[in-house]
């Protein structure tokens, strides 16, 4: 049993691609995740956008993200056949499940330090609207200085 | 130097107000930078490979990732960062190089 892991894919397609074949690749996706029993969580369509260096003879590409909840095998599959698919120019799997993961927990004890300390100086554990306007005000501010430079 | 210290947990604690003070850059004809990490001081806590906006600031003209002696990057979120930028540039969402 593989457990279930989440990935991110994000695939770029020819700029000539017409609609019909953008929902065929988007199908195959589909089709390939349910044979593995895997699930689409979230499809994110990015539209045209022009490519930083031109990949083949291609300057602009349609791109499109899917993230996906599954093993290892759908992956493998999902890799092999967007490599031999003519219309995706380039396409990226990475797993990011425990990237989050790390970063929910730095939020969480971030915030829970904050709390107690909030706490240990007489303030409510929550930072009121106020507050919070000021540090990002603070921070833009920090920004544009940083510009200048 | 002590003062390159002032964010590790040495002996001697940073001033108040140290934290994101501006130092000469040293020799560079008085150019100074600022030396604090983007990702701690904005609490960052995931680098999005598909966030260009947030990457671009770290891509100078030339298309090279800035070394974090400039940046100001701490050792940790570089890491992350350049992970972040060389999956942006598989994805041609960022320049490998620019001529």
């Amino acid at each position: 049993m593989s457990a279930t892991k989440q990935y991110e894919l994000v695939y770029i397609a020819a700029p000539e691609a017409t609609e019909q074949q953008l929902a065929e690749l988007h199908e195959l996706v589909v089709g390939i995740a349910a044979k593995f029993n895997g699930t689409i969580d979230r499809t994110e369509a990015w539209g045209r956008r022009r490519l930083a260096y031109t990949i083949g003879r291609h300057k602009e590409g349609i791109y499109v993200l899917e993230v996906i909840s599954g093993g290892g095998d759908l992956v493998k599959e999902l890799d092999r056949r967007l490599k031999v698919s003519d219309l995706v120019i380039r396409h990226l799997v990475v797993r990011v499940d425990e990237d989050l993961q790390i970063a929910a927990r730095a939020k969480e004890a971030r915030q829970a330090t904050s709390a107690r300390r909030r706490v240990a100086r007489g303030l409510p554990a929550e930072p009121t609207p106020e507050e919070r306007m000021r540090a990002s005000a603070a921070l833009a501010d920090d920004r544009d200085e940083a510009e200048a430079y | 130097m002590a003062g390159d210290m002032h964010r590790s947990k040495s002996s001697t604690p940073p001033k108040p107000g140290e934290r994101g003070a501006r130092r000469p850059a040293g020799g560079g004809g008085g150019f100074r930078r600022r030396r604090v990490c983007k990702f701690k001081s904005e609490k960052i806590d995931y680098i999005d490979y598909k966030d260009v906006r947030l990457l671009m600031q770290f891509v100078p003209e030339r298309g090279k990732i800035q070394p974090r002696r400039l940046s100001g990057t701490s050792a940790k979120w570089q890491r992350k960062l350049q992970v972040a930028l060389k999956r942006a540039r598989e994805l041609a969402l960022i320049p490998y190089a620019t001529d």
